[in-house]
């Protein structure tokens, strides 16, 4: 789960970590009186929507009047900020954040991150601020600088030497850093984070460090046990079909072919996805139903694949362990006497029950395909589809 | 012979009076598995699907001698469960709980250090070895006793090899299920490792996905260490890049992570690699003939 900028400074300003201030607004007017409660003559008016790339797309604009802040928020509120990070469409852009201009000297990176192979929680600091960081690394590597930390041992001072070397920092400097690097390590483990991150993170012209942007991106596993955070929720930066397969406890991702697949397990579903395209035809869902599919997740599975217009053909792919052949059979069949599925179905079965799920679906008098394999159901679909 | 568990392993199954644990504990023992004893704290005494009930791990290792764990704790105590068998002495835990939050996975981790202990999964299938011992929820009958070990990230992947395998007559020795969570217990390495020392063992079908870079480390392992022939398939060639991630992250994994990133590392140390996972038996019955 993301959080806005404006939602992830709040959590630093509670944590002890320096932030700009400003203040968020949802309407030109209420911009341009945070900016009047904020004072000064330099403002900065950011789109908060859940994805990187702000500034080259036009949703980071500079002020130097009250009435400068009041335009820039009302051609940014109401429209969709498309970004390299957003799907095409972009993403809609309810608020902005109001923030008073800071006088910058240097621009530094920042990010923690679940390090897999390493198993550890792992910071990363590059002198190379405010550019794209997959492009430092590439071009520069020498210029990126990690530490992993032990969770029993906890952040050390080495690591934040190490780190507060590599950027240059000065002696006072390197002081601030380590107490900002421990609060965000804190931070980082109370709230649960898969990933954090400030770009730029600045030494202002006073030699201050300043969180200038921060993004911030909570475990989904964790989110039990953080009830705050989850209010911070915000459902319009995220896609409706997937939140709606969510909430049903099933696993959806929209892609841009035609075939859609409904599969139980992740790796299978991907599998599916992959031998569609093997034999031809576009995958235009990953769809996992899970381990445990009832005849109504079935159900809600197919609305939530015919809700996509382009898709001309149907995959149900399931390899009963834990769930069994005949219920999965039930479930398709109550779904397409139900949902009215108008295209195509191809279903392979495999596992428990197979043979009465593969009877229900030849007796049930509707139109659906069964396959004998893998490779017959992708035939199969790919050419319903065509 | 078998890599991890065999008719000889006994079984504790933690949080086996849960709805999961019951209903799964009741289909190993259904298959053979020696299921020795239960875990759930407060209901010591009691005897559940003719097991009896400890409120510890530690209680049922030194009442029981149980040996391997099966763990069907709820994700939030999972990680506690994890550590509370390696604490009591048990040498393979099989964590199949689905969620845990990955912090908790890293203080579990830096805490397994301290023991001579396996842990597989979480978030996984488990592990059987045909025949003599189910620890785990893959359907058991898709199983059959034979020559070919099977390491998977996925469930339901695993269960295409496995009855792929059991249809050309291959059959299978042991199969892992090492879970599809980012931190997580035996890796490929671990598994490879075990069934190149297993005399039954012939040939290896190694299951892997799009995500890290397991597999990379696994082709370089298979290059230098493993003898016996390994065929090999990634699921997610069609997957969207970078869908929660974030950039930050594919960087400390140097870039890799990608299905034909983790097929060509695979091909290059001499790996058999099939595009389509409807073609890993018969693959496998190519290297070891009929």
């Amino acid at each position: 789960m993301n959080l806005h900028e404006y939602q992830a400074k709040q959590l630093f300003a509670r944590f002890g970590i320096p932030v700009s201030t400003g203040e968020v607004a949802d309407s030109p007017k209420s911009a341009r009186s945070a900016a009047a409660t904020l004072g000064g003559d330099l403002w900065v008016v950011k789109a908060q929507v859940h994805a990187g790339g702000r500034g080259k797309a036009g949703g980071v604009k500079l002020a130097k009047s009250l009435d400068e802040v009041e335009a820039a928020a009302a051609a940014m509120l109401g429209q969709r900020l498309i970004t390299k990070q957003t799907v095409a469409e972009g993403l809609p852009i309810n608020q902005v954040f109001v923030e008073s201009g800071s006088n910058i000297e240097r621009e530094l990176y920042m990010s923690i991150v679940v390090d897999r192979a390493a198993e550890r929680i792992a910071f990363m600091v590059s002198e190379a601020g405010g550019m794209d960081i997959e492009e430092v690394a590439v071009a520069t590597p020498e210029k990126i600088f990690t530490v992993a930390v032990n969770p029993g041992a906890g952040l050390q001072p080495y690591q934040v030497r190490k780190m507060g070397f590599g950027l240059g920092l000065t002696a006072a400097q390197l002081k601030q850093f380590g107490v900002m690097c421990n609060n965000l390590y804190r931070l980082f483990c109370e709230c649960d984070l898969s990933m954090l991150e400030i770009n730029p993170l600045i030494v202002d012209t006073k030699g201050d460090l300043l969180a200038l942007d921060a993004k911030i991106n909570i475990e989904d596993n964790a989110l039990f046990r953080q009830p705050d955070l989850v209010s911070m929720r915000d459902l319009s930066q995220e896609d409706e079909k997937e939140s709606k397969a969510a909430a049903y406890d099933l696993n959806y991702v929209s892609l841009d072919g035609n075939i859609a697949c409904m599969v139980n397990g992740a790796g299978l579903a991907m599998a599916t996805m992959d031998l569609i395209q093997l034999h031809g035809g576009e995958p235009a869902n990953f769809l996992d139903v899970g381990g445990g599919a009832t005849p109504e997740r079935v159900s809600e599975a197919f609305k939530l694949i015919l809700s996509n217009t382009s898709v001309k053909a149907i995959l149900v792919n399931i390899f009963g362990g834990i769930v069994r052949c005949d219920l999965i059979a039930e479930g398709i069949i109550q779904a397409v006497r139900e949902v009215n599925v108008n295209v195509p179905v191809v279903a392979r079965l495999e596992g428990t029950n197979v043979k009465k799920g593969r009877e229900l679906l030849a007796n049930s008098g509707l139109d659906i395909l069964t396959a004998d394999n893998l490779t017959d159901a992708a035939t199969k679909v790919v050419a319903a589809a065509a | 012979m078998s890599i991890l568990v065999n008719k000889n392993s006994r079984i504790v199954c933690q949080g086996i009076t849960g709805r999961q644990g019951s209903f799964h504990a009741e289909q190993c023992i259904e298959y053979g598995t020696q299921i020795v004893a239960g875990v759930t704290p407060g209901r010591g005494g009691e005897k559940h699907l003719g097991v009896p009930i400890f409120n510890s791990t530690h209680t049922a290792v030194a009442e029981l001698g149980a040996d391997v764990s099966m763990i069907y704790v709820p994700a939030p105590f999972a990680a506690d469960a994890i550590l509370e068998a390696a604490d009591a002495g048990i040498k393979v835990i099989v964590c199949i709980t689905e969620g845990i939050p990955v912090l908790d996975m890293v203080r579990v981790k830096a805490g397994l250090a301290d023991y001579d202990c396996r842990l597989i999964g979480p978030n996984c299938p488990g592990i059987i070895t045909p025949g003599e011992a189910k620890i785990g929820i893959m359907p058991g009958f898709i199983h059959k006793p034979g020559r070919v070990g099977i390491i998977s990230r996925s469930g339901t992947l695993t269960y295409e090899a496995v009855y792929q395998t059991t249809n050309n007559g291959l059959g299978q020795t042991t199969c892992v299920g090492i879970g599809g969570d980012p931190i997580r217990g035996m890796n490929f390495i671990d598994c490879l490792e075990l069934f190149e020392r297993d005399d039954v063992t012939e040939g290896i079908i190694m299951v892997g996905e799009i995500g890290g870079s397991d597999e990379e480390a696994a082709a370089r392992y298979i290059k230098e260490h493993i003898s016996k022939p390994v065929v090999s398939y990634i699921a997610g060639v069609t997957a969207p890049p970078g869908k929660r991630m974030g950039h930050a992250g594919a960087i400390i994994s140097g870039g890799e992570g990608t299905a034909d990133a983790k097929f060509a590392a695979l091909e290059a140390a001499g790996v058999s690699t099939v595009r389509s996972p409807a073609e890993l038996g018969s693959a496998m019955l190519e290297q070891l003939g009929g």
